[in-house]
């Protein structure tokens, strides 16, 4: 019986050493990236190809997503808004709930498991295959030719993607509100355009996308190139890539939603 | 050997955690020979590869690459030295998400300011030696192993390097290939100068190319001369090796447990 507690314990300090050591190699491997990241933007074209792997081919899961959001958002909206006789408004819940909360947070959900997932598992490929080894070999950088492009690119293709997610949305709350319910167009559009605040919804809306895009993306990149080896390595380095990302998408969300938005009305 | 040396590797110990992979190894490799080195699967081939090559560090002794002590430069250093050296990795290593050409031209666009127009004609240059000008524009998933590995080949001399290694060139090839890829080792070296380490099983084809032989046996240089000592050896290592025969010096088992005592047959015969 002792024995087993003093195994328990071990069990646990061993994790908890693993995962500071983790979290080092986490923060040093960031660093380099950024200090290496000026070669990379010399070189844009390789961002560029990477933004078409990374957002363009996300673009079909966004929209899709954002336009089935925004109907059930639409009516879901209508069906409470009615029973106060203010069904007009519906358009200003649509917007405002997209623009501030499930536009960033969906898109970036659905970032993580479509482009995350592919970064992870295609750096892990490319380690677990010597190809990181070979590229080093031949004195290139892996960091700098590999990670910083894919990191880059998807730091830039979040905010468009989110943007996207959130204007189908919208276009999803008025097909199913105003053509198909019937509600008025113009006082759709115009309680719409008064009750959204450009800086307070449109810019803090924009910030969160930009965080978890610098977040899902680190995580996709490090966890790829962390990962072990192995079939089993990337597999795994895949499903944490989703798993974290997810967390700290709604994590960094509560975060960023307390400071910004408090004492609003 | 009276030419200059390329690569001197002088007492070089290394262990994987605590298992001792390579005691005590002692080489000298001049400029413009190409160098075998053979031994029996797992004897710690490619971990010497590695070691002059940089990406792990001895736990004694050094590898001297023209002059300089590999682990003793700094990353800066090493990637300037390894701009004249190439490696030819045993699975091929090719970069999956770009073409043939672009694997080739790879390292042109990396390290040079070459026009787009020279680097086509360099790539294509390179393809057509290794026999696969007309395979530029297939993905390397498209590639059979020894396709794959002739474009390996072809890419790790695409800026004409001092020294290349070549970790088992040969496996995969059929013997047309193997011959002609045998011969084009033995010409590159001749025609630039360069110095080629080749590991490798193919005892009888690699004999024909060769000037000096290393056998590993053990983590140690169990063997060592140029080919016509080595045909001539009764040596039983060496004798064992290029005869292939199963009985001999050198062991086909990774060391363990006696065969008995891993059935647990001591268990049921006590
Ligand atoms: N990353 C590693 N961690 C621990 N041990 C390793 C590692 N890589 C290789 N080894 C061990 O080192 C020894 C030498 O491996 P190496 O790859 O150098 O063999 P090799 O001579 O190239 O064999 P082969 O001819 O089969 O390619 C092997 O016994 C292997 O078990
Ligand atoms: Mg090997």
């Amino acid at each position: 019986m002792p024995r087993r507690i003093v195994l328990g314990i071990r069990g646990v300090g061993h994790r908890v050493i693993e995962s500071v050591w983790r979290l080092g190699r986490a923060s040093h491997f960031f660093m380099l990236m950024l200090l290496k990241s000026g070669i990379s933007m010399r070189r844009f074209h390789l961002i560029i190809r990477e933004i078409y792997f990374t957002g363009v081919l996300s673009l079909i899961i966004i929209v899709v997503s954002g336009l089935f959001v925004g109907m059930v958002l639409g009516l879901q909206g209508y069906e409470t808004l009615q029973k106060y006789g203010s069904e007009s408004a519906v358009g200003t819940l649509v917007a405002l709930s997209l623009v501030r909360e499930l536009g960033p947070v969906v898109a970036a959900l659905l970032f993580a498991s479509r482009a995350g997932s592919a970064i992870t598992a295609e750096i892990g490929l490319m380690k677990a295959t010597e190809q990181l080894a070979a590229m080093e070999m031949m004195a290139v950088d892996p960091i700098a030719r590999v990670v910083a492009p894919r990191f880059w690119a998807g730091v830039i293709s979040m905010p468009f993607l989110a943007a996207m997610f959130s204007a189908v949305g919208i276009f999803g709350g008025y097909l199913v509100t105003v053509v198909l319910i019937g509600v008025d167009e113009g006082s759709f559009w115009s309680q719409m355009q008064n009750a959204v605040d450009f800086r307070y919804d449109i810019v803090n809306g924009v910030i969160k996308t930009c965080v978890f895009g610098v977040a899902v993306t680190a995580i996709a990149v490090f966890e790829g190139y962390d990962a072990p080896p192995t079939a089993e390595g990337v597999s795994g380095a895949t499903t944490r890539t989703v798993v974290t990302s997810s967390l700290a998408i709604l994590g960094l969300d509560f975060v960023l939603t307390a400071f910004m938005f408090r004492g609003m009305s | 050997m009276t030419s200059e040396t390329l690569v001197e590797i002088n007492d070089l110990n290394f262990s994987y955690d605590k298992r001792a992979i390579l005691k005590g190894i002692n080489m000298t490799m001049p400029r413009g020979k190409v160098i075998a080195i053979m031994g029996g699967s797992g004897c710690g081939k490619t971990t010497l590869l590695r070691l002059i090559g940089g990406s792990i560090a001895p736990s004694s002794g050094y590898v001297k690459v023209a002059g300089q002590v590999v682990h003793e430069l700094s990353r800066d250093a090493l990637f300037q030295m390894r701009r004249k050296m190439s490696m030819l990795f045993q699975f091929g290593a090719l970069f999956t998400d770009l073409s043939v050409f672009d694997n080739v031209a790879f390292q042109m666009r990396e390290h040079t300011n070459l026009p787009e127009a020279v680097i086509r004609d360099l790539v294509l240059m390179k393809l057509h030696t290794v026999g696969l000008r007309g395979a530029h524009k297939l993905m390397p998933t498209e590639l059979s192993g020894g396709m794959a590995r002739r474009v390996a080949l072809a890419r790790s001399i695409a800026l004409d390097p001092l020294l290349i290694m070549y970790d088992e060139p040969f496996t995969g090839l059929d013997p047309i290939s193997l011959s002609v890829i045998g011969n084009l080792i033995r010409r590159l070296t001749d025609a630039l100068g360069m110095t080629s380490i080749v590991v490798t099983h193919d005892v009888q084809e690699s004999l024909k190319i060769v000037d000096y032989v290393y056998f590993i046996s053990e983590g140690v240089i169990a063997a060592h001369g140029t080919p016509a000592e080595v045909r001539d050896s009764v040596a039983p290592f060496v004798h064992q090796f290029v005869h292939g025969e199963e009985d001999g010096p050198v062991p086909f088992h990774y060391p363990a447990n006696s065969y008995a005592s891993d059935l647990r047959l001591g268990d049921r015969f006590a």
